[in-house]
């Protein structure tokens, strides 16, 4: 199978979405369909890339010299693995939650659905900054009605700050950072090694590398931060894959594959090209966590979280070494289960119970223990205890700290996996610990089962994860020098 | 046949308008302009054709040899324009009939269209011809028959701007042509091949460069460039519906050509920029007028005119290209015309549609449209993200080789003034774009019928070609190119 069916496969299924606008049941068949098709799609390429080759395929010239090409390179099988796995549950939790609520415009929800897909598949393969660039504004447009889906005040002011955000870096920041590497090697492949090395003075690697990571805004870097927050007036779905997968982690995944690619682990780790991003990565961490603690409301709490994670993640690049990198690389995995189990929970509690804030969730576990009993499986791996996944990503980006001798950042990631604990573990403890209020309902009343069944399937592979890193090692190889 | 392809392009429309006046019923002379516009778009895709590979046409008008008499001549770049100008003519002849019927007078349309075929016959004119002085008889063709169908807007505010338009207009044909005497005045011909072997003999003569700079100035009033741009708002907005989508599309890139055939090709690059720091002046104007377009922009209300702002400012970003001096600046400007063409054609003939369901163009009648006219909405997006320069559209490809001609020359201010003017364009759009998606309608009286789908039909085809353009591009680029490499091959 080719290449090219990886992202152009979404976008024939949001055609098909569109076709069967007037008939919900076959309308959902059809993106579960073509949801399952991508998942296995991206699957079979595991051997190939793992026997560490990179299939390319070029479309054609798109900007003079310039291609649209793709190709596979195992940071990207892995970010790619992680979205098209992802949005098939999601699809399943999405068909649940879309009528359990009575949404309006399912079909176009669903047909920008797949389209964001698209974008992040293409993000996932650009073979160049140009074809990156082409899929991360696709993926920004194409979410824009996803997140204002509600059509009332508080999503278009939420919108605005979205597209504002996200549109006013890439083209102020991303694209001026694109074209100035452009110019300045005459090349934008993603090239094993990186392409600067040699090519540009000290100091202007350093002013690229900023470019870079806060032209990518959809790593929420702080101060631009603020539309994840903000896009958290979507219905939860939206909020559990893209924010919490598809958008945010094609974020950090392009600044992990342009600080690998374009800049190289060597070159990058010269002199101090990377610090400045470092330290501003360092601050979103523990700020983002320390904003996650104030928050009353479940989903703000959670995109604060996010801020905060995604961080870990981008500090993990600009450490710039292979352990921190390979630490990076996972968090996009153990991060993406974590935290779409968390939405998926936040989403099963407003449609069971309508609550959407910390504070009304008093002695909910006795009623939704499925549910809340996922939510603190999910915060563990998150917060990084074993046996949960998110204790593998945490412990190399650790070492990573260490092999950069960066005893600060060491204590940062420390300080800031206390501040998990201090802002996750309260929602299952009053849930399961508190009194519930007086004159609330007795017995289960858990949300419908498209909806639980998903959230349990992402729990369990928090667990999963724990116990069968050997794949995603193997994937990951090229960074594994211990 | 093909040999007398040149002498076509302008005779078709030309005949057609009178054939417009001898019919006068409405329908007739809807279908001979829409036949005359298609046919005359055949023609310039033929001439490009001929011409893309670097050929050079030339066309003794009337069997006298240049440079006695005038001479048509065709190269990569004005073939282009040709392309830009029929085609955009040809692309909204559909639109034209139900607009036109709803917003001029019954036993006027024939007289309308035949304006507006004598003004394209004057544009297709300037494109095409090598002689200055023919070029200033087009010149005042296309200018004269403007001010009249801008004058025959639905508004009384109409006659105001055409009035405007009128003078500051003539102020600027009169520059030029002071400038062409002046120029005879040295070198006792009008071929601008000619004009252009005869002139570096004159090197710094006085006479030489008040030349120049009337040329210039004028060319610049013509175009609207800052700060000479005080007559576009008005004269676009308050126009009828097609002519402000027909002269946005071609009228200023016609003014930008003429610009850049007289500084590169009939004064030479090198003599040109040299002592007078025109390119410096014409980059700065260019900067001052991409932002403060993009500014004023923001704060209207009648889209028309917020559209015409933006227009000031994508002028900033043709002249920028130009004033680089580069074959990279030159390409980007060679194909922002085309770009800037299909995105703010697209654009007005939307908000075309919605003045005809609504009779206004204000933001307070937009509101809540992209819900009861969802196809017109779409289109009103992807015209808008093209003028953001969002990638898959034409707005990205130009506002790529423009940024890398601009980083090339290392003027970092520039390229943040290009990308601070894209970002202010994120702001003005959005405002559109939330008001046609976000308010509830208000209650104003609208036409009931279904929007007429030969209006569609053209609005879709700009979007799609919007699209098209921004998947790929190299067709166009590769002529922007030659173009650009033979501006500053000198070849005229």
């Amino acid at each position: 199978m080719s290449l090219l069916w990886l992202p152009f496969l979404p976008l024939a299924g949001a055609l098909l979405v569109v076709m069967a606008g007037r008939l919900p049941n076959l309308r959902e068949a059809l993106s579960l369909l073509t949801a399952a098709v991508l998942a296995a799609l991206t699957f079979s390429w595991y051997p190939v890339v793992t026997a560490g080759e990179t299939p390319t395929v070029v479309l054609f010239d798109f900007l003079g010299s310039a291609q649209l090409a793709f190709s596979l390179e195992p940071l990207g099988l892995l970010f790619a693995s992680v979205a098209s796995g992802l949005w098939f549950v999601t699809t399943l939790y999405a068909a649940g939650y879309m009528r359990g609520n009575n949404e309006a415009h399912q079909t176009r929800f669903f047909t920008c659905f797949a389209i964001a897909i698209c974008g992040a598949m293409g993000v996932a393969l650009a073979d160049n900054l140009l074809t990156l660039f082409l899929f991360y504004e696709l993926l920004t447009l194409s979410t824009y009605p996803l997140v204002t889906h509600k059509g009332n005040a508080a999503a278009r002011r939420g919108g605005r700050i979205y597209l504002g955000i996200l549109l006013g870096t890439s083209i102020g920041l991303l694209l001026p950072a694109i074209v100035l590497t452009w110019v300045l090697t005459g090349t934008m492949r993603f090239e094993p090694g990186g392409i600067l090395d040699g090519q540009v003075s000290q100091g202007m690697a350093t002013l690229l590398y900023l470019m870079f990571a806060f032209g990518v805004g959809k790593a929420a870097l702080m101060p631009f931060h603020k539309w994840l927050p903000a896009a958290m007036v979507a219905p939860t779905p939206v909020s559990a894959l893209l924010h919490a997968v598809a958008v945010v982690k094609a974020g950090v995944f392009s600044i992990l594959k342009i600080t690998v690619y374009i800049f190289g682990l060597d070159f990058a780790a010269q002199g101090d090209i990377t610090r400045p991003v470092m330290w501003v990565a360092a601050f979103t961490l523990i700020a983002a966590s320390l904003i996650a603690l104030t928050r009353d409301n479940l989903k703000e709490r959670l995109a604060y979280s996010t801020v905060s994670q995604l961080a870990y993640i981008t500090l993990g690049a600009a450490l710039a070494t292979s352990m921190s990198v390979m630490g990076g690389a996972m968090h996009i995995l153990m991060h993406a289960f974590g935290k779409i189990t968390l939405f998926f929970c936040a989403g099963a509690i407003y449609t069971a119970a309508h609550k959407t804030l910390v504070s009304e969730l008093d002695g909910l576990g006795r009623a939704m223990p499925f549910t809340f009993g996922a939510f603190l499986i999910a915060s563990l791996s998150i917060i990084g205890l074993p046996p949960l996944g998110g204790s593998w990503s945490k412990w190399y980006l650790m070492l990573g700290a260490l092999d950069a001798e960066q005893a600060i950042m060491m204590a940062v990631f420390m300080i800031s996996s206390l501040l998990n604990i201090a802002y996750l573990l309260p929602i299952p403890a009053r849930a399961f610990l508190f009194k519930p209020p007086a004159g609330s309902p007795i017995g289960l009343r858990e949300a419908p089962l498209a909806s639980v069944v998903p959230l349990c399937l992402t729990a369990t592979g928090c667990f999963c994860l724990f116990f069968l890193p050997g794949p995603l090692m193997a994937l990951l190889s090229p960074w594994n020098d211990s | 046949m093909t040999a007398q392809l040149p002498a076509l392009q302008i005779l078709l429309p030309m005949l057609a308008s009178a054939l417009c006046v001898l019919l006068r019923s409405p329908a007739g002379a809807w279908l001979c302009f829409t036949l005359a516009t298609w046919a005359s778009f055949a023609v310039s895709v033929l001439l490009v054709l001929a011409t893309r590979s670097g050929a050079i046409l030339s066309y003794e008008m009337g069997g006298w040899e240049p440079p006695f008499g005038i001479e048509l001549r065709i190269d990569a770049l004005n073939a282009f324009v040709l392309l830009i100008v029929s085609g955009m003519a040809a692309v909204m002849a559909p639109f034209a009939r139900s607009s036109v019927l709803a917003e001029i007078e019954q036993t006027r349309v024939y007289l309308f269209y035949a304006l507006v075929l004598l003004c394209l016959t004057g544009l297709l004119g300037i494109s095409i011809t090598g002689d200055a002085f023919n070029l200033f008889v087009f010149l005042e063709i296309s200018s004269l028959s403007s001010y009249a169908i801008i004058a025959m807007g639905p508004n009384r505010r109409a006659l105001l701007a055409a009035f405007q338009y009128l003078i500051m207009g003539t102020v600027g044909g009169t520059f030029i042509l002071i400038g062409i005497g002046l120029m005879y005045m040295l070198t006792g011909t009008l071929n601008m091949a000619d004009l252009a072997e005869r002139l570096p003999a004159m090197a710094d003569s006085r006479t030489e460069k008040a030349a120049l700079g009337f040329i210039v100035v004028g060319a610049s009033i013509k175009l609207a460039l800052f700060p000479l741009h005080a007559w576009l708002p008005n004269a676009y907005a308050y126009a009828p519906s097609l002519v402000s989508a027909l002269l946005a599309a071609t009228a200023t890139k016609v003014a930008a050509y003429v610009l850049i055939r007289f500084i590169y090709t009939v004064f030479l690059p090198e003599r040109a920029f040299d002592g007078l720091m025109l390119s410096e002046l014409m980059m700065a104007l260019a900067a001052i007028a991409m932002i403060a377009g993009s500014v004023v922009a923001i704060f209207q209300h009648n889209v028309k005119l917020l559209l015409a702002w933006s227009s000031i400012a994508q002028i900033g970003y043709i002249v920028l290209g130009a004033a680089l001096v580069t074959t990279a600046g030159l390409a980007a400007t060679t194909l922002h015309l085309l770009n800037h063409a299909v995105a703010k054609g697209c654009l007005f003939l939307a908000l075309g549609v919605i003045v005809w369901k609504t009779g206004g163009a204000r933001l307070s009648d937009l509101a809540g449209l992209g819900r009861t006219l969802p196809w017109v909405g779409a289109a009103f997006v992807i015209g808008a993200l093209s003028l953001i320069g969002v990638p898959f559209t034409g707005g990205f490809i130009t506002k790529w080789y423009l940024l890398v001609a601009v980083a090339e020359q290392e003027l970092w201010l520039l390229a943040g003034a290009v990308v601070l003017s894209s970002l202010l364009s994120i702001i003005y759009m959005g405002r559109v774009i939330e008001t046609l998606y976000f308010r509830a309608p208000s209650q104003g009286t609208t036409r009931s019928e279904p929007v007429p789908v030969l209006m569609l039909s053209s609005v879709w085809l700009l979007a799609l070609l919007n699209v098209a353009i921004g998947s790929y591009s190299e067709p166009f680029a590769a002529i922007a190119r030659t173009a650009a490499g033979q501006l500053l091959g000198g070849t005229p």
